[in-house]
C-alpha cells in the first residue's frame, strides 16, 4: 500500500513518521506540502505532530484551513484512511473530520511521558493487529491533548465505538475526557491520536508496540517488515 | 519620515553605555573623531564583556583545544569534532542568565534558541540538547516562579523546534537567590565536508540578511548581561528578547536546504549584538569592509532609528554573504518557508564598517579594531584560600542512617528531576537511547536512511559549585573530571567538552582568582584526560547588590559509543547480580551533601580528583561496559555510595544486600571521594570482572548481591525500594505546587 506524509510548516515528527512508514511499508511515504492542492494516489494519509504554524492560535487551528486540507478532506469522504497523530489529530478535529477537540493540559504543561493505553475497539482498519482490551505502552509528548466534546457526542462516539484507545492504569496525562486517547470516524476510515505509535516500533524504543497499528492501516503481515 | 538619530556625546551616556573612561579614550583614537550615537552602540556592544571576553581572554587562551578529533575548535559558532564515518558533531553551551532571571519564560526560551542557531549555523541538524539550571534558594519567594517560567521557556522552545532534550542539572542555592543560571547545551550532526564557517570570503560579494524581521526586542541585552543588577532590574525587562521557536524551525529547514545548493560564502547567526557583532565578526575574520544599507534590513516596527536597528537582538536571524549567481535559487527557499531574504549590503576591501541609513552614512569605524583587536585586560587577582583538612573524625555521626537517607534522596538537590524533564519533549526524533535521570543522555546514531549504524553519542553537564566555591582549582578539576566519569558510566569514550563559565564581578580581585584558578583546574583536567574544549561562554558579573554567585564553571561533554549495545544503564541489575565497587572505601566528608543536608554545614576542603586514577578507573570501566557484560553501573558522586546504590535500586527497581562494616560509617556511606563507581553483573562474570581488575591495577571491592525489594547496607540502612522512591520522586511536584510552604506556614 502507498503512504503519503503531509508536511506543514512546524511539523517536527514528520522525520519520526517518515522513517516508521519506511521501516514497517518497505517504501518511503510520499511527502505533500501544506500548499499543494493534489496529493498522489495514496492508501494511507498521515498528519504527523509537531507544531503547525507554531500553534500560536489554537493547536491545529491554522493548519486545518491551509490548501491540502481541502484534498484530505475530499479523500477522507471517499473512504482513504487517514491518521492524525497529536498535533494532526488536532488538526483533524480543528478541519471537522473529527468530532470534539484538543484542549490544554489538566496540568497545564506539556507532558512527555510513557502511558498505558487500552486497545477498545480491535475492529478497525487501524487496530485489528491488536486484541480487544490489550493494554500497550505508548509515548506521549504534548501541550493540548486534554479531549473533550458535548455530552451527546461522547455518548455517540462510546456508543459507537469510535473510541479508539484509552488511557489506562491511570495514565491518563492530559484530564482528557473518559481517559480518551484516540478515536475513529463513525465511517472507520478516520483515527486521531494523541499518543505517537511511531515512537514505539523497534527494540531501540524501549518497544514494538506501536508498530501494529501500521501494520494494521497498510495491511502489511505482522513481523513481515522490510 | 526621517528618524532623528543624533545625540550629544556626554559623560553619561558613555557611562550608561558600559564603556569606561580609558576605554573612551582609545574609541576616541580608533574613531578618529567623536563617534556617532549609533557608533557609540556600536562599539559598546562589540566591546563588552559578553562579545569581547576582554577580561577572559588572557585565560581562556591557556586551555588546551586541540587534539586528534578536532575540528575546529573555540571562535566559531560552534566547535567541531570528528566522529568518524565522514561525519563531525557540533555542540556549545551558552548562558542566557540575566534575561531569564529578568523575564524567565523568554529569557531561557531564547536561550535555546541562541544554542541551536549556533549549532546550525555551521550546517548541523540539531540532534540533543541540555540545560543545566541554577536557581536560589527553595524558600526564596521568587525561586519558584523562576522554575516555572524557566522549564516551561526551555520547553516550549525545544520541544517546538523539536529536538530531544537528553540531560541537564538543576540545583538550588541561596547564592543565586538574586542571579539564577541557564546555561544551554545543543549539539548537532554534520558531513566533515559540508562545515560552514563565518570567515567572510571575497570582496564585492551581496551580504544576505535571512530569516526574521527586526524589531526593537533585545536592544542593548549584551551590555545588560556584562553588568551587575541593582534594585532598578525590573525597568531591564524590555531588554529581553522574544523568541519564537516556529521561526526558527523553518529557518533551520530553509538553512539546511540553502547549504546544499552551494550559495552560502560564509554565514553567522545574529546573537548578542545582532546586525552588529555578526557583520563584524563576519568581516574582521576574513580581513574584509562590510557596508550596510539599514534601509533594506526587514523590520516589523516603523521609525526604528539606526542606533536601534544595529543594536536589536530580535531573534531568529541570520547574516550571510552569497554567491551571487545563486541568487534566484537561494531567495525560492526562503520563500517556501515564509522568511525574509533581502540583500543589505556588501562585503569590502577597506576594513571599514560602514552602515547607511535614510541615505547618511550613520556610521564608518575600522572593523579589525571593533572585532578581534577589541581591549583585553590582566584583571589583578587573589589566589583563593583553601580550607584546611577535615578528617571524617571530626564530623558528627547520626544514630539513624534510614533517617539520614530518606532526608538526602528526598531534598531539594537530590530529588527526582522528573517534574522537570517530563516538560522536555525526549524521545523526538526516535533516536533516544537514555533520556534524563541517568549518567548521561544517549542517542543513536543512523544513516542517511534513519537506519541505526550501531554507534551512538553521549552528553552530560557537570559542575559541583560548592567544590569550586571551597576550592577554585580542584573544583575546575572535578567538573571535568565527573564529566568523563558520567560518560564512562555509559560505555563512551569522551571526545571533548565545552565551558560555559559563569562567575561573579572580574574587577573584584577574589572572584578573578576564582575564575583564574578554575581555568587553571579545567585545563589540567581535560588536557590529562583528553577532553579538549572546543568551544564556550563567559559570563561574569553574575551578582546581585554586590553578592556573587557561587562559581559555576558548567562543563558539557561529548562522547562515542562504538556499540550502543552494551551501553550500560543505572538501572537494569539483574536479581542475583554481583554488586562491585570500583575505588575504596570513602574518607573525604568535605563539602559533602551529607555535611550539608544532615548537620546544616558547608564546610571543610573540596575533595580532590587524581587524574591519572581517574583516567585508569574510566577506562576499566568503558573496558568492562565494552565487554558487554555489565547490567548496571553508575559513578559515585554527590551523595556519596548510599545515595548511589539508592539511585541504582530505584531505576531498576531491584533492591540490594551490600557488606558494610566501617569504623566512620558516615564516611563510608556518604563521603563524596571521586574517581569511583559502582557496577553489577551476573555472578558468573564476577570472578572474571575481579581478576581483570586486579590486572589492570584498578582498586575494586565486592559489595554484595543484587537481591529483592530493599536496599541493605549492612547494619547501617534497611529501606524498601518503594519508600525511597516515593521520597525521591515527591518533593519537586509538591514544591511546585506550593504543598511546601503551606505546610511550613501552618
Amino acid at each position: 500500500m502507498k503512504s503519503t506524509v503531509i508536511q506543514f510548516p512546524g511539523s517536527n515528527r514528520d522525520r519520526d513518521m517518515i522513517a516508521a512508514l519506511t521501516k514497517i511499508n518497505g517504501e518511503a511515504p510520499n511527502l505533500v506540502w501544506h500548499t499543494d492542492t493534489d496529493i498522489p494516489h495514496t492508501d494511507l494519509i498521515v498528519v504527523p505532530g509537531g507544531f503547525s504554524y507554531g500553534d500560536y492560535l489554537r493547536s491545529g487551528a491554522i493548519a486545518a484551513r491551509s490548501p491540502v486540507m481541502q484534498e484530505i478532506a475530499k479523500r477522507a469522504k471517499q473512504g482513504v484512511r487517514i491518521l492524525g497523530v497529536c498535533n494532526g489529530f488536532q488538526i483533524l478535529t480543528e478541519a471537522g473530520l473529527l468530532p470534539g477537540a484538543l484542549m490544554r493540559n489538566a496540568g497545564l504543561r506539556f507532558v512527555c511521558t510513557t502511558v498505558k493505553l487500552s486497545v477498545e475497539n480491535a475492529d478497525t482498519v487501524f487496530t485489528n493487529q491488536y486484541e480487544k482490551s490489550q493494554v500497550i505502552p505508548c509515548p506521549v509528548a504534548h501541550h493540548d491533548g486534554n479531549y473533550f466534546a458535548d455530552n451527546e457526542t461522547i455518548k455517540q462516539i462510546e456508543n459507537n465505538g469510535q473510541v479508539a484507545f484509552r488511557y489506562a492504569e491511570g495514565t491518563n496525562p492530559n484530564g482528557s475526557i473518559n481517559d480518551i486517547a484516540g478515536i475513529i470516524n463513525d465511517k472507520g476510515n478516520v483515527l486521531g491520536m494523541m499518543p505517537h505509535p511511531e515512537n514505539l516500533i523497534e527494540a531501540d524504543h524501549g518497544g514494538n508496540e506501536g508498530r501494529a497499528l501500521f501494520e494494521s492501516a497498510l495491511n502489511v503481515v505482522a513481523g513481515e517488515a522490510a | 519620515m526621517t528618524v532623528e538619530n543624533n545625540y550629544p556625546i556626554t559623560e553619561d551616556l558613555i557611562s550608561e553605555h558600559g564603556i569606561t573612561p580609558d576605554e573612551y579614550q582609545k574609541i576616541l583614537e580608533l574613531t578618529e573623531r567623536e563617534p556617532s550615537y549609533t557608533e557609540l552602540g556600536i562599539w559598546s556592544a562589540m566591546w563588552n564583556e559578553h562579545c569581547s571576553y576582554k577580561s577572559s581572554k588572557k585565560w581562556l587562551k591557556t586551555l588546551p583545544t586541540e587534539g586528534p578529533r578536532v575540528i575546529c575548535g573555540p571562535g566559531e559558532n560552534a566547535g567541531v569534532v570528528d566522529i568518524g564515518n565522514g561525519e563531525a558533531v557540533i555542540f556549545k553551551m551558552e548562558s542566557h542568565n540575566h534575561p531569564s532571571f529578568i523575564e524567565p519564560y523568554q529569557g531561557a526560551a531564547t536561550g535555546v534558541g541562541g544554542i541551536l542557531r549556533d549549532v546550525f549555523t555551521m550546517g548541523a541538524r540539531p540532534v540533543a540538547a541540555m540545560n543545566a539550571l541554577r536557581f536560589g534558594s527553595p524558600d526564596h519567594p521568587k525561586t519558584r516562579h523562576l522554575v516555572s517560567g524557566v522549564v516551561a521557556g526551555v520547553g516550549g522552545y525545544g520541544n517546538s523546534f523539536g529536538v530531544p532534550t537528553v540531560g541537564g542539572e538543576v540545583n538550588f542555592h541561596s547564592r543565586y537567590n538574586g542571579n539564577i543560571l541557564v546555561n544551554a547545551f545543543a549539539a548537532g550532526i554534520a558531513k566533515t565536508d559540508a562545515i560552514f564557517y563565518s570567515e567572510a570570503k571575497g570582496v564585492g560579494l551581496p551580504i544576505v540578511y535571512l530569516g526574521a524581521k527586526t524589531g526593537r526586542d533585545g536592544v542593548g541585552g549584551a551590555t545588560m548581561a556584562s553588568a551587575e543588577f541593582g534594585e532598578d532590574i525590573e525597568e531591564k525587562r524590555p531588554t529581553v528578547q522574544v523568541g519564537d521557536p516556529f521561526t526558527e524551525k523553518c529557518l533551520l529547514e530553509a538553512c539546511l536546504e540553502l547549504m546544499k545548493t552551494g550559495a552560502i560564502i560564509s554565514i553567522q547567526d545574529m546573537g548578542a549584538a545582532g546586525l552588529t557583532c555578526s557583520a563584524v565578526e563576519m568581516g574582521a575574520k576574513g580581513n574584509l569592509g562590510v557596508e550596510l544599507n539599514l534601509d533594506l534590513v526587514p523590520v516589523r516596527e516603523e521609525n526604528m532609528t539606526a542606533y536601534e536597528m544595529m543594536l536589536s537582538e530580535s531573534q531568529e536571524r541570520m547574516l550571510m554573504v552569497l554567491e551571487p549567481s545563486k541568487e534566484e535559487e537561494a531567495k525560492a527557499i526562503f520563500v517556501k518557508w515564509g522568511l525574509d531574504f533581502a540583500i543589505v549590503g556588501k562585503t569590502t576591501d577597506d576594513l571599514r564598517f560602514s552602515v547607511l541609513h535614510q541615505g547618511k552614512e550613520v556610521a564608518n569605524l575600522p572593523i579589525k579594531e571593533l572585532g578581534d583587536e577589541a581591549p583585553e585586560y590582566d584583571r589583578p587577582y587573589i589566589e583563593p584560600g583553601v580550607h584546611s583538612g577535615l578528617d571524617a573524625s571530626e564530623v558528627e555521626e547520626v544514630e539513624d542512617y534510614n533517617t539520614a537517607m530518606l532526608t538526602i534522596l528526598g531534598s531539594p538537590d537530590m530529588c527526582s528531576r522528573r517534574w522537570v524533564w517530563e516538560q522536555y519533549d525526549t524521545l523526538i526524533q526516535s533516536n533516544s537511547l537514555q533520556i534524563p535521570g541517568g549518567d548521561s543522555g544517549v542517542i543513536r546514531l543512523v544513516d542517511d536512511e534513519g537506519n541505526p549504524t550501531g554507534r551512538g553519542l553521549a552528553f552530560t553537564s557537570d559542575v559541583t559549585p560548592r567544590y569550586v566555591e571551597a576550592d577554585p582549582f580542584e573544583g575546575g578539576k572535578q567538573a571535568v573530571a565527573e564529566c568523563f566519569r558520567n560518560l564512562s558510566a555509559v560505555g563512551a569514550e569522551p571526545l571533548a567538552t565545552t565551558d560555559n563559565l559563569n562567575f561573579g564581578n572580574p574587577e573584584k580581585p577574589e572572584i578573578m582568582g576564582q575564575f583564574v584558578f578554575s581555568i587553571k583546574g579545567i585545563g589540567e583536567a581535560v588536557s590529562e584526560l583528553s577532553m579538549p574544549i572546543v568551544s564556550g561562554n563567559v559570563s561574569l558579573y553574575n551578582e546581585t547588590n554586590g553578592e556573587a554567585i557561587l562559581p559555576t564553571p558548567t562543563i558539557g561533554a561529548v562522547g562515542l559509543i562504538e556499540d550502543v549495545s552494551t551501553m550500560a544503564r543505572v538501572g537494569g541489575a539483574q536479581e542475583g547480580d554481583a554488586v562491585f565497587l570500583i575505588g575504596t572505601e570513602a574518607e573525604h566528608l568535605g563539602q559533602s551533601i551529607y555535611m550539608r543536608e544532615i548537620l546544616g554545614l558547608e564546610d571543610g576542603p573540596a575533595p580532590q580528583v587524581d587524574l591519572m586514577t581517574e583516567r585508569m578507573r574510566g577506562e576499566f570501566v568503558r573496558a568492562a561496559i565494552g565487554s558487554g557484560e555489565i547490567t548496571s553501573c553508575h559513578d559515585v558522586s554527590d551523595g556519596g555510595l548510599a545515595i548511589c546504590l539508592a539511585e541504582m535500586c530505584m531505576a531498576g527497581n531491584k533492591g540490594m544486600k551490600i557488606d558494610m562494616n566501617s569504623s566512620q560509617p558516615h564516611a563510608a556511606l556518604f563521603g563524596e571521594d571521586q574517581s569511583r563507581y559502582v557496577l553489577t553483573m551476573n555472578e558468573n562474570y564476577a570472578n572474571m570482572f575481579a581478576a581483570n581488575a586486579e590486572g589492570s591495577g584498578v582498586f575494586f571491592q565486592r559489595l554484595g548481591t543484587v537481591e529483592g525489594e530493599r536496599l541493605t547496607i549492612g547494619k547501617y540502612v534497611s529501606l524498601s525500594v518503594q519508600e525511597m522512591k516515593q521520597t525521591h520522586e515527591a518533593w519537586f511536584p509538591n514544591y511546585m505546587e506550593g504543598k511546601l510552604a503551606a505546610e511550613a506556614t501552618q
